[in-house]
C-alpha cells in the first residue's frame, strides 16, 4: 500500500510552487475577466449563450483536446513538429491528471492540498510490494519519458529547425528565454527528484535506475540514514516550477491559458472588432510564437520583412509598441496565408484591418458628388439576367473582358455589361485600408447600380470585387447570385453550353489570394483549365499559393520591394515548366506579367482561345 | 496700339515667392516618393474616380507644389490602386494619397 511518509503532509519546499501557482492563476483570472469585459455587449451575450449550448460545449471540449493537447494541425503539417508539441503538452497534462488520480485513490484525505499531486513521490512511502501502485508508477514514468522526448526534440529544433519543416524560427525575447530554459529544466529535475526518493515511494523503469545510480554515487556511510539528502532536488524542482509560472504571463507561454479562453470565444462566433481588446487580445496572447507564419508569409522572401510577419505583430501588440504596430499593420499584403497555416487561427489580416481602422484622416473620403444616374440608367437597359461587372482593375487589362464577352457570346448567354464605359471601385481596397465609412459610401452606390440592372446573376472578373460583393453587399438577399467567371464558365462547360477543344499546352494555375484563400475557390478554375490544356502543378498551390505581390492590401510595400515578391511567386509557378501561366484576376495578371518570362493570361482569355463557337445546345 | 487682331495672353508665370510650400515640404519629408513624380498624367488617365468626380492625382501633386488646396480632390479617391499600376516612376501612389489625407491639420 501507499501511505503518508510525512505525518503532517507538508514540507517547506512546496512554498515556491504554491506562490507561483497563486500568481499565475490570479493573473489569468484577472486577464480573462478583462477580456470578457472588453467585449461589446452583444458579443458578451453571444459568448455566454454559447457556453450553455450543447453543440458549442461539445465543440469547445473537442477543440481543447485536439488543439491544445494533441496539436492536430501541427501533426498534419509535419509529424515531427506535431509530436514535439503534443508530447510536451499531452504528457504534462497526463502527469497532472494521473497525479490527481493517485492522490484520490491512495490518500483521498490529501486531495485538498494543492501540491500533493505534483510532489506525490516525496510525500509517500510504499509499504510492502503490492501491485496496486505499480501501474501508476509505470504510467507516471512513461509520460515523463514522453515529455522528456519532446524536450529533447525542442532542443534539437533550436539548432536544426529544418528537420521540423521550418526554415526560420522566431527570435526569442529575454523573458521567453528564461521561460524556455525553466520549462526544459522542469522535467529532468522532476526525474532527478523522483529518482532520489524512488526507493521509498516506489518507481518504475525511469525513476528506479536513477535511484540505483544515486544510491551508488552517494554511497558514503551515513548518507542515507536520514532522508535529508532528498530535499535539494525537490527544492530545485519546486523553484523551477515557480520560475516558470512567474515568467509565464510575460512570455510566449501565456498561450497555454490564453488558448483555453480563445477556443470558446471563437466557437461562440465572435469577430475582431478592435485590434487590442477582447477577442483580438485573446488571439494575440494565444500565439506561442511558433514561427510557422514566418516561412508562410510571402513578404519574407526579403529578409528585412521577417519582422512584419504576424508573429511579430502579436509580439508588438503585447508590448504596446505603437510605432511598430502601425508599421507592421500597413505592410501586410492581406494574402491570408499566415491565418491558413496558423495552428491557433490568429487572423493576421483581420487584426491589421482593425488596427488600420482606428487611424484618423483629416480629409475624409467623400463620394457624394459621384453621379450614378447615367450608370443606373444604362444598367437598366437591355435584356438578359446576367450582368457582367468587369471591375475597375480589368479596365487596365481589357483582354480579360474581351475574353469573357466572347465566351458569353459563344455560349449564347444574353448579358449586359455594367461597366463597359467605366464604373466605380468595388470598395474593398478602401475596406482593407480600414476606412469603413468611405467604403460604405462606395458600396452603397455600387449596390444601387447593380440592383437597377434587374439581373439575377452578377458575373465578375475580379476576385477582389467577388469577395466584397459576396460578403459585404448583401446581394444574395436581394436575389442576385454573385459568381466569378472561372466558376461560371466551368458550369457552362460541364452543362455542355460551352465546348472547349483540348490542346497540348502545359498550363499552370495561379490562385489569386481573394479567390483561393479568400473565397475557397480552387477546383472549378482547374477543372475548366484541364479542358483546354494539360494542367501542371506549382511548387506551392491552392491553400499554400503565394501572393503575386501586387496586392492592394499592402499600403506601404513599394514598387521595388514588390518586385522580389513577384519574382518569387513566378519561380514557384514555373516549377513544372508551364507554357502559359494562367490566373483569374486582373491584378495578378498585370503584376505577374511585369517580370514573367512566359505568357501570363487570364483564364477567360485562355479558354476563349480553345472554345468552339456554338456549344452543344446551339448546335442541337 | 495697333490692333493685330489678337491679344497678349494673361501671364502664366508662376511666382514661387508667393507660393506657400510648407505643406509640400512636410509631405516630401514623409513621402519622398512625391519628388519622383514627373507629372506625366498616367495616373489621371487610369483613374477610376476621375470620370465621376474629377479626381486627378497629377493635379493633386501639382496643386501641392503650387500651394493650392487639394483637399476636395483628394477626398474623391477610392484607393483602387490603378494609378500605382501605371505610374512609370513606380510611386506608391495610394500611400501618398493616404498621407496627404492625414497631413492636413483640419
Ligand atoms: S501567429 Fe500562428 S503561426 Fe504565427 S507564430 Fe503565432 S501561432 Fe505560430
Ligand atoms: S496576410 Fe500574407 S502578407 Fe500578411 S502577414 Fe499574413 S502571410 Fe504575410
Ligand atoms: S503616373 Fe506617377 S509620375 Fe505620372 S503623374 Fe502620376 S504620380 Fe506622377
Ligand atoms: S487609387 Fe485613387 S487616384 Fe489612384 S486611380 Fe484609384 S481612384 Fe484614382
Amino acid at each position: 500500500m501507499i501511505a503518508d511518509r510525512i505525518a503532517n503532509g507538508f514540507s517547506p519546499f512546496v512554498i515556491p510552487f504554491l506562490l507561483g501557482m497563486a500568481f499565475v492563476i490570479g493573473y489569468c483570472i484577472v486577464g480573462m475577466v478583462r477580456i470578457f469585459l472588453q467585449l461589446p455587449g452583444e458579443d458578451r451575450k453571444k459568448f455566454l449563450v454559447s457556453l450553455i449550448t450543447p453543440a458549442t460545449i461539445w465543440k469547445n471540449v473537442r477543440d481543447l483536446f485536439l488543439d491544445c493537447l494533441f496539436h492536430v494541425k501541427l501533426w498534419k503539417r509535419k509529424a515531427l513538429l506535431g509530436y514535439m508539441h503534443s508530447s510536451i503538452a499531452f504528457g504534462w497534462f497526463m502527469l497532472i491528471v494521473l497525479g490527481h488520480i493517485e492522490v484520490a485513490l491512495f490518500l483521498p484525505h490529501r486531495l485538498k492540498t494543492f501540491y500533493y499531486p505534483i510532489f506525490f513521490n516525496y510525500f509517500v512511502a510504499e509499504e510492502g510490494r503490492t501491485l496496486k501502485g505499480s501501474v501508476f508508477f509505470f504510467l507516471m514514468d512513461f509520460f515523463l519519458l514522453v515529455v522528456l522526448s519532446g524536450i529533447i526534440l525542442a532542443m534539437i529544433k533550436r539548432i536544426r529547425s529544418r528537420w521540423f519543416g521550418m526554415r526560420r524560427t522566431t527570435k526569442l525575447t529575454a523573458v521567453d528565454t528564461i521561460g524556455l530554459y525553466s520549462l526544459w529544466l522542469i522535467f529532468p529535475l522532476r526525474l532527478l527528484a523522483e529518482g532520489f526518493t524512488a526507493h521509498i515511494s516506489g518507481g518504475s523503469f525511469l525513476t528506479m535506475p536513477v535511484n540505483w545510480v544515486v544510491q551508488h554515487v552517494f554511497s558514503s556511510p551515513g548518507f542515507f540514514d536520514n532522508n535529508l539528502h532528498m530535499l535539494p532536488t525537490w527544492w530545485a524542482y519546486s523553484i523551477d516550477l515557480a520560475v516558470f509560472m512567474c515568467v509565464l504571463p510575460f512570455s510566449r507561454y501565456m498561450h497555454i491559458p490564453a488558448e483555453m479562453m480563445l477556443i470558446p470565444l471563437r466557437n461562440a462566433g465572435l469577430k475582431i472588432r478592435n485590434a487590442r481588446k477582447g477577442f483580438a487580445k485573446a488571439e494575440v496572447y494565444s500565439c506561442p510564437s511558433c514561427g510557422v507564419c514566418i516561412d508562410a508569409c510571402p513578404m519574407t522572401v526579403k529578409k528585412a520583412n521577417v519582422n512584419y510577419s504576424t508573429v511579430y505583430l502579436n509580439r508588438q501588440i503585447r508590448r504596446g509598441n505603437e510605432e511598430k504596430i502601425e508599421e507592421i499593420a500597413d505592410k501586410c499584403l492581406m494574402c491570408g496565408k499566415c491565418s491558413t497555416v496558423c495552428q491557433i487561427g490568429v487572423q493576421g489580416p483581420e487584426l491589421r484591418v482593425a488596427q488600420r481602422a482606428v487611424r484618423k484622416y483629416a480629409v475624409p473620403g467623400d463620394f457624394s458628388s459621384v453621379n450614378t444616374v447615367p450608370l443606373t440608367l444604362s444598367a437598366g437597359q437591355g435584356t438578359g439576367n446576367v450582368a457582367y461587372f468587369a471591375g475597375c482593375m480589368t479596365a487596365l487589362t481589357p483582354g480579360i473582358s474581351r475574353g469573357v464577352e466572347s465566351l458569353l457570346k459563344k455560349s449564347g448567354v444574353d448579358y449586359k455589361f455594367l461597366d463597359r464605359d467605366g464604373g466605380l471601385c468595388c470598395g474593398r481596397p478602401m475596406l482593407l485600408a480600414g476606412r469603413l465609412k468611405e467604403a460604405n459610401q462606395i458600396m452603397a452606390k455600387n449596390r444601387e447600380i447593380i440592383l437597377s440592372s434587374g439581373c439575377d446573376t452578377l458575373l465578375v472578373s475580379c476576385p477582389i470585387c467577388y469577395k466584397v460583393f459576396k460578403e459585404n453587399y448583401d446581394l444574395e438577399a436581394a436575389g442576385v447570385k454573385v459568381v466569378h467567371h472561372s466558376v461560371y464558365f466551368e458550369s457552362l462547360a460541364s452543362s455542355g453550353k460551352l465546348r472547349i477543344e483540348h490542346d497540348l499546352l502545359n498550363l499552370v494555375f495561379h490562385d489569386p489570394c481573394e479567390l483561393g484563400r479568400g473565397s475557397g475557390i480552387y477546383e472549378q478554375p482547374r477543372n475548366l483549365l484541364a479542358l483546354a490544356g494539360n494542367l501542371v502543378g506549382a511548387a506551392q498551390e491552392k491553400q499554400m499559393s503565394i501572393c503575386c505581390g501586387g496586392s492592394l492590401g499592402s499600403l506601404t510595400l513599394n514598387f521595388q520591394q514588390r518586385e522580389d515578391l513577384t519574382r518569387n511567386a513566378l519561380k514557384n509557378l514555373c516549377a513544372d515548366v508551364p507554357d502559359i501561366i494562367v490566373t483569374a484576376c486582373p491584378l495578378c495578371r498585370s503584376t505577374l506579367r511585369r517580370y514573367a518570362d512566359r505568357p501570363v493570361l487570364d483564364i477567360a482569355e485562355v479558354v476563349d482561345r480553345f472554345a468552339v463557337t456554338g456549344g452543344l445546345e446551339r448546335s442541337a | 496700339m495697333i490692333d493685330f487682331g489678337f491679344q497678349k495672353a494673361k501671364s502664366s508665370t508662376v511666382n514661387l515667392d508667393n507660393v506657400d510650400m510648407r505643406l509640400y515640404y512636410a509631405l516630401a519629408e514623409k513621402e519622398p516618393d512625391i519628388k519622383r513624380c514627373m507629372e506625366c498624367g498616367s495616373c489621371t488617365a487610369a483613374c477610376t474616380s476621375g470620370p465621376f468626380n474629377g479626381m486627378s492625382l497629377r493635379q493633386v501633386i501639382h496643386g501641392l507644389q503650387r500651394g493650392t488646396d487639394v483637399r476636395q480632390m483628394v477626398s474623391g479617391c477610392m484607393l483602387c490602386g490603378k494609378c500605382s499600376m501605371v505610374c512609370p516612376r513606380g510611386i506608391n501612389t495610394r500611400h501618398l494619397l493616404l498621407t496627404i489625407s492625414r497631413i492636413y491639420t483640419k
